[in-house]
């Protein structure tokens, strides 16, 4: 295997419209290191990256591949100088196997495809990697954390001798992510990778990478090697000297009535597989309850069904009374949810920022007034709220899915906690959010809570349930099968249920 | 550069590009045929608006485009592609006529009457189109083509009824539905030969385009249309949001096929088919499915129509002539869009998965 190249960004700019998502960005991948790439929410991280795979073209400045200029002018022209990249969100065939997957990745076969040749050729490359996963089942059918690794190997299988991840951790456990990022950490150290990552959490940058750069509203700030860097200092250069704001802590309260109550709901997955059997949880007043569990048990569909997305058995109430997520019982009864991958399950993304925002309040006074929508009272409500809750964006009229990742989720947060809220329900609220914005998201759900909300908060980071949760339920195959307080809750006993050992 | 695309500039490009290259494509066409094209073109202008004659020809004619357009773009609103609304034009004519044969001798006030027609050719055509939307969400059918197959199910059933149930007895070697009495007739702009269909079809692309852009009824076809995930999330009832916009989109449709037999046939024969229900397809395209830009596109497509004649008779060119021109242009007009989604992908790479 050749070795791992050095790249040198020099001088990136980049605007859209008049505003300059990057300007004048320079960062140098020395051969054989892991580089990570921190920054707030819509710092322009993605866009650098993009801008390297020839996704965007840069307004100005150069990539030197080793030394030698090269002109990246379309992804397809970065796949051949070995340049790869993984999303943060899948992009594999759901439907084909891995093998299927990578033989069609390698690009044009001619008449028909040998698959013993392919196997043979996947399988010779597959013994030569520290990493296994099945190659002969659906993608679909696969963890997370496998898809992850798929994803990884099919960049590496197509050549990829310098690859770039953005956010790849936050769909992973903990423990897959050590996992990976050990893995490709291993193949930086000997010389056969260098690695770009893009990461908001300071854990894996100090275990995993070499080098730091930080990126704050589009301009290079600092970095430099990690060992010679700190937390505290990483996040000031990410940050600037922003006093940082003070959060709600949580008051000791005991909790009232029953809000949200769930017994034995059932619901099947896309798939017509069972997805939830049986589920039965209460949620009261001024408590947040957490749901646990690994990706895939049935997390997703709870969710749904409390989003009216997924048909369902059993009954929902909310309040006392049964709920079926139409708009007027929604209203009624204060309820707001924030879904997993916001800008797929809660947002148009053709749609501006601020007609988004408006989502839940366009039917009501003041922006809903007889039949009509007040343009004004519509604007004046979007901004409040991307000044409220931070939002980064070039204006309210921009579409929304012109947004950095954290920014749409900060401004559905927004949208969602902006009332009255008596119910919340959270589907990993903070994935994808700087540190500073986890710390806000947070207290908002506190205050929430300590306003006598009822939250279910679903999350797949147990550090966040157990620094959240007043009761903590995990979820395995569909149903709960544990349930713990806060004050006893452990790590070992949620972790051998989650795992379905127990 | 991302503005350029996104713009409004960017929105009228492909059309513009399209009819440019249309008229070119055109020419080489006439030329073809021994034909000089600039005198073709001046015909075409004469004929289409040239006198004031020819403007109220046009406006005629663009009066049901108006509203067979709507039945493409209202559903376009909520994501959904109906190119059946030729069956829908059909059905409500019948349905009119079958409404105003039927009220017309319980001695109600004419206009009474004619409110009921202009009902029963909306519901008519509302139900069919209705359907399509009911077939897509309860069985997953595809309603492009679902609609499309009812059009032909839709003028088979005309056909067999004008030539049964409701046969004029007095018409002999045609089928034909017994004919409307004048008094059931829609009367005409004052001071012009331009039938106040027009005036229907025009309110209705106003108030579509209010309603999708300033209601709040709109505010939420827009949510559910841009991403029914969304829609469900927010509580809106998805699937009866579809249902009304077929509905109405069908409805216009079926507004469209009064209009033509209350104003111009009189009665319903085979001939009422007249393609006004696929024309409609190419003037939603044109219009890039906004209710308001129905109306001059409608009216320059009318124009096209009406200029026919002219060039038949001082160029000898056969009728089918502006049909070459009406397909030319819509092949051009898909052309644009895949070139505007090159233009975007370009300009302004958003349409590609946006990594969080
Ligand atoms: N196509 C676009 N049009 C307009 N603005 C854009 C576009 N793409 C990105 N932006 C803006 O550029 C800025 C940087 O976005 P980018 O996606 O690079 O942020 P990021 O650092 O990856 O943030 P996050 O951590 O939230 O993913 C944001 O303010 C975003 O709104
Ligand atoms: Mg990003």
């Amino acid at each position: 295997m050749s070795d791992a190249p050095g790249l040198e960004v020099v001088g990136v700019t980049k605007r859209f419209g008049d505003f300059a998502a990057l300007s004048d960005v320079s960062l140098r991948l020395h051969p054989g290191t892991v580089h990570a790439l921190l920054g707030e929410n819509g710092a322009g991280k993605s866009t650098l990256v993009k801008c390297i795979m020839g996704f965007y073209h840069a307004d100005a400045g150069e990539l030197l591949l080793d030394g030698r200029e090269i002109k990246v002018g379309n992804p397809r022209d970065a796949q051949q100088a070995g340049i790869g990249m993984v999303y943060q969100h899948f992009t594999l065939v759901p439907s084909m196997t891995i093998l299927e997957n990578l033989t069609m990745g390698l690009g044009f076969r001619p008449g028909r495809i040998d698959w013993k040749v392919e196997r043979a050729k996947l399988t010779a490359f597959l013994d030569t990697m520290p990493f296994r996963v099945p190659i002969d089942r659906p993608v679909s059918s696969l963890a997370a954390g496998e898809k992850q690794k798929a994803e990884i190997l099919k960049q590496l299988y197509l050549q990829a001798k310098l690859l770039i991840l953005d956010e790849p951790t936050s769909v992973l456990t903990p423990q897959e992510a050590d996992e990976m990022l050990g893995l490709i950490r291993s193949m930086a150290t000997a010389g056969q990778l260098t690695v770009l990552i893009i990461t908001h959490k300071f854990r894996e940058v100090l275990a995993f990478a070499d080098e730091v750069t930080v990126l704050r509203r589009g301009k290079q700030v600092g970095g430099g090697k990690v060992s010679e860097l700190s937390v505290p200092e990483m996040a000031r250069l990410m940050v600037g000297d922003q006093a940082s704001r003070d959060h709600a802590g949580r008051e000791e309260r005991e909790p009232g009535e029953v809000m949200l109550a769930l017994t034995g709901v059932q619901a099947l997955d896309d798939a017509g597989g069972p997805a939830l059997q049986g589920v039965d949880l209460t949620v009261r007043r001024g408590e947040i309850v957490g749901i646990a569990g690994v990706s895939g048990n049935g997390q997703t569909a709870l969710v749904e069904v409390l989003g009216g997305q997924r048909r369902h058995q059993g009954a929902v109430t909310v309040g006392g009374e049964p709920f079926g997520a139409t708009r007027e019982e929604i209203a009624r009864h204060n309820f707001a949810l924030l879904p997993e991958e916001p800008l797929r399950n809660a947002c148009v993304g053709r749609m501006s920022v601020g007609e988004n925002m408006a989502f839940r309040s366009f039917d009501r006074a003041p922006i809903g007034s007889g039949v009509w929508v007040k343009r004004g009272a519509l604007r004046r409500h979007a901004r409040d709220l991307v000044e409220r809750y931070n939002v980064r964006t070039t204006g309210i009229d921009a579409p929304i899915m012109t947004l950095s990742g954290g920014n749409v989720q900060r401004a559905v947060l927004g949208r969602e906690l902006s009332g009255e809220v008596d119910v919340l329900v959270c589907a990993n609220p903070v994935f994808g959010l700087d540190f500073s914005a986890v710390a806000d998201i947070h207290g908002q759900i506190v205050a929430a809570r300590n306003r006598g909300a009822a939250v279910l908060l679903v999350s797949e980071d147990l550090d966040e349930l157990l620094e959240l949760a007043d009761r903590i339920l995990v979820m395995s195959g569909g149903a709960i099968v544990y349930e713990t307080k806060r004050e006893s809750a452990d790590r070992q006993s949620i972790g051998l249920h989650m795992a379905g050992h127990a | 550069m991302g503005g350029f695309a996104r713009g409004s500039l960017g929105v009228l490009l492909p059309p513009v590009l399209a009819v440019v290259a249309t008229m070119i494509l055109f020419a080489g066409f006439l030329a073809a045929q021994g034909v000089d094209p600039l005198t073709a073109y001046r015909l075409i202008w004469l004929g289409a608006f040239g006198t004031w004659f020819s403007w109220q020809d046009s406006l005629v004619r663009a009066a049901p485009l108006l509203l067979t357009g709507l039945c493409v773009a209202l559903p376009a609103q909520m994501g959904l592609m109906i190119i059946g609304g030729e069956g829908a034009f059909v059905l409500g004519a019948l349905a009119a006529v079958a409404a105003g044969l039927a009220a017309g001798n319980l001695g109600l006030p004419d206009i009474l009457v004619q409110v009921i027609m202009a009902a029963a050719g909306i519901c008519a055509g509302g139900v069919v189109i209705a359907l399509c939307g009911l077939l897509r969400f309860k069985r997953g059918v595809n309603e492009t083509i679902s609609s499309l197959l009812f059009a032909y199910i839709a003028i088979a059933v005309m056909n067999q009824i004008i030539a049964g149930p409701m046969r004029d007895p007095g018409s002999l070697n045609r089928p034909a539905t017994r004919t409307l009495p004048d008094n059931l007739m829609l009367g005409t702009i004052p001071g012009t030969t331009i039938h106040v269909g027009l005036i229907f079809g025009i309110i209705a692309c106003l108030a579509a385009y209010i309603c999708v852009y300033f209601t709040k009824f709109g505010f939420a076809a827009r949510i559910v249309g841009g991403n029914a995930r969304a829609g469900r999330v927010v509580g809106l009832p998805v699937e009866r949001m579809i249902l009304a916009f077929c509905f109405a989109a069908g409805g216009a449709a079926g507004l469209g096929g009064m209009v033509e037999v209350a104003a111009v046939q009189g009665a319903v024969s085979s001939d009422i088919s007249t393609g006004a229900g696929y024309t409609g397809i190419l003037v939603a395209f044109l219009a890039r499915m906004n209710p308001l830009a129905i109306i001059p596109v409608a009216v320059l497509l009318g124009g096209l129509d009406a200029a026919g004649g002219l060039l038949q008779q001082r160029l000898n060119l056969p009728d089918a002539t502006m049909l070459v021109l009406r397909g030319v242009l819509f092949v051009m007009l898909l052309s644009a869009d895949a070139l505007q989604g090159r233009l975007t992908r370009y300009l302004a790479p958003r349409r590609l998965p946006v990594t969080v």
